[in-house]
């Protein structure tokens, strides 16, 4: 379980993000949508402190996590983070760089000096087989395609064994096809470890596919938390102010109602089977 | 055809009219440079006999004395070699510090490159004169001299090249929960690991360039053969050193390129 308080934070007069309380059950696939400057961004480098918030508690089971040394390094082994840009290192080989999500625990020594343990080698190697980059391991990152390199960045996250996975914008810089694959292994890898993860987005398509929550995040204050099925033309124009083009409304409107009817769907055929499963009992 | 002329008119109320004292005071301070300097073409030409006449004495080179030259020809690239090196291992500890976006604190980065401008501002000749008074005659004076000038250098260089790196990485490092350490060693060193070799290679280059007269002052080297060949008045001689140093530092380059080009 991991709890924002209160998380604020301003740069100069201008507040960024305003007193934003949220929480989030493990395994649970979370979607932040938002206009560009919404805070978005500023909302998830606050929660692993790339950027220190002006107020607010982070509490990852319970344990509120101060900005002490010890503190910082237990919250960002637990924090993992993907990033729009990959951030790779890219003259190193895909399999360093996954063992980077390794290296809080590692001896900074040793890791310096090249040397993992098997163990940890083992770990990154599984992680990249959760994204199906395992193939490409003792390629140079810079050699990958974008959606390649964003796999990578999953695979890197994911061999942080974290509880919490923060990815954002992951797939802004990719085509519509390659953005699909790269969710659906994120998604698909997180439910399998039981991760958290909360995902910046900024299609609006996507985050009613992809999302079991959708929160909405409009000048830094959050204007809708809720499941992708509420999220209705009116949800959708307070989260962009101003946005009245008809056909993303519509398009939404239909997702909406398309998803409704498919739960519905999924919800009366489990009835039935249960149904069948009682009978032949 | 017709042509259009595309350039901004230069902003402000002069418009082009702010060209007129930019342009005037260029001239004024190159006119007063070349009062300075005694700067003059008839000087030049009334002189052109006698570079003739320099040149005709060296001819032809004395191709014999070159035996003689092997040693401190040899002495010099050991010089750059050894000077190259230490200048890394100072530079190296300082370069991360005297970088704007790694250094701690700004009066860290602020006062080391001051140092390091300082370390640079000295020419090797002043260095080597006050070494060889530290050391004695001899190359070793020529390495600490070469040592510390090019430390200055290459730690400029080497912290310009950590300010340019891509800091996504560093923040996926920093995310990850890694150490100092780690985020240097993956984070910092493969992004700046070819320029670095890069400028070593320039820096040995040019340090070649200057062992070549280190001698001149005593700090070791073929400097040495030149200045006393000129001394004697043994141009054929002189020719053999101008010769040596050209095949010296025209190799370097050609090593050096090729090696640059082969860094990826």
């Amino acid at each position: 379980m991991i709890e924002i308080r209160g998380l604020a934070k301003s740069y100069g007069d201008h507040q960024a993000l305003k007193d934003v309380t949220l929480s989030i059950r493990p395994g649970e696939f979370v979607v932040v949508l938002g206009p560009s400057g919404a805070g978005k961004s500023t909302l998830l480098r606050c929660i692993n402190r790339l950027i220190d918030p002006t107020a607010g508690d982070i509490v990852v089971d319970g344990t509120s996590l101060s900005s002490n040394r010890r503190d910082l390094r237990l919250l960002r082994r637990n924090v993992a983070m993907i990033f729009q840009q990959h951030n790779l290192v890219k003259r190193l080989s895909v399999l360093k760089n996954v063992l980077v999500g390794r290296m809080a625990d590692l001896s900074p020594v040793l890791s310096s000096l090249q040397l993992f343990p098997e163990a940890d080698v083992k770990i990154a190697m599984h992680c990249l087989e959760q994204v199906a980059m395992s193939h490409k391991a003792k390629s140079r990152a810079d050699a990958l395609s974008g959606g390649e390199q964003q796999r990578v960045g999953i695979a890197r996250a994911l061999a942080q064994q974290p509880k919490f996975m923060l990815a954002d914008e992951p797939v802004a810089s990719l085509d519509p096809k390659t953005s699909r694959t790269v969710l659906t292994y994120l998604k698909k890898s997180c439910k399998e470890s039981n991760i958290a993860v909360l995902c910046n987005l900024h299609q609006i398509d996507y985050a009613l596919e992809f999302a079991e929550r959708v929160v909405g995040l409009s000048a830094g204050q959050i204007v809708y938390d809720g499941p992708p099925s509420g999220v209705s033309g009116d949800v959708i124009r307070s989260i962009y102010p101003g946005l009245d083009d008809p056909n993303v409304l519509d398009a939404a409107q239909r997702l909406t109602e398309r998803r409704r009817t498919a739960a519905e769907a999924v919800i009366a055929a489990a009835a039935v089977a249960s149904d069948g499963n009682g009978e032949r009992a | 055809m017709s042509l259009q002329f595309v350039v901004n008119k230069p902003r402000g109320p002069l418009g082009w009219w702010i060209l007129a004292p930019i342009l005037g005071a260029t001239l004024a301070i190159l006119w007063w440079s070349a009062q300075g300097t005694h700067l003059s073409i008839t000087g030049f030409i009334d002189g052109l006999p006698w570079i003739a006449d320099f040149i005709g004495r060296m001819l032809p080179p004395n191709f014999a004395f070159m035996q003689k030259l092997v040693k401190p020809a040899v002495e010099t690239v050991q010089i750059a070699l050894w000077g190259t090196l230490l200048g890394i291992v100072l530079a190296l500890p300082v370069c991360f510090f005297a970088a704007r976006n790694l250094s701690p604190y700004a009066w860290v980065f602020h006062g080391l490159r001051q140092v390091l401008n300082v370390m640079r501002g000295i020419n090797e000749i002043i260095l080597a004169l006050i070494f060889v008074a530290a050391v004695g005659l001899g190359p070793f004076a020529g390495v600490l001299a070469i040592a510390l000038h090019g430390a200055g250098m290459l730690g400029k260089f080497f912290a310009e090249a950590i300010e340019e790196i891509d800091e996504g990485p560093l923040d996926a490092l920093r995310a990850a929960g890694a150490g100092t350490l780690q985020r240097i060693v993956f984070g910092v060193l493969p992004q700046v690991l070819p320029t670095w070799i890069g400028v070593v290679l320039y820096r040995f280059e040019t340090n070649i360039r200057v062992s070549t007269v280190l001698g001149m002052v005593g700090a070791g080297g073929i400097g040495f053969e030149l200045i006393s060949s000129m001394k004697l008045f043994a141009y054929e001689d002189t020719a053999a050193c101008v010769i040596v140093i050209l095949v010296l530092v025209l190799a370097t380059d050609l090593v050096s390129s090729k090696l640059r080009a082969m860094i990826r």
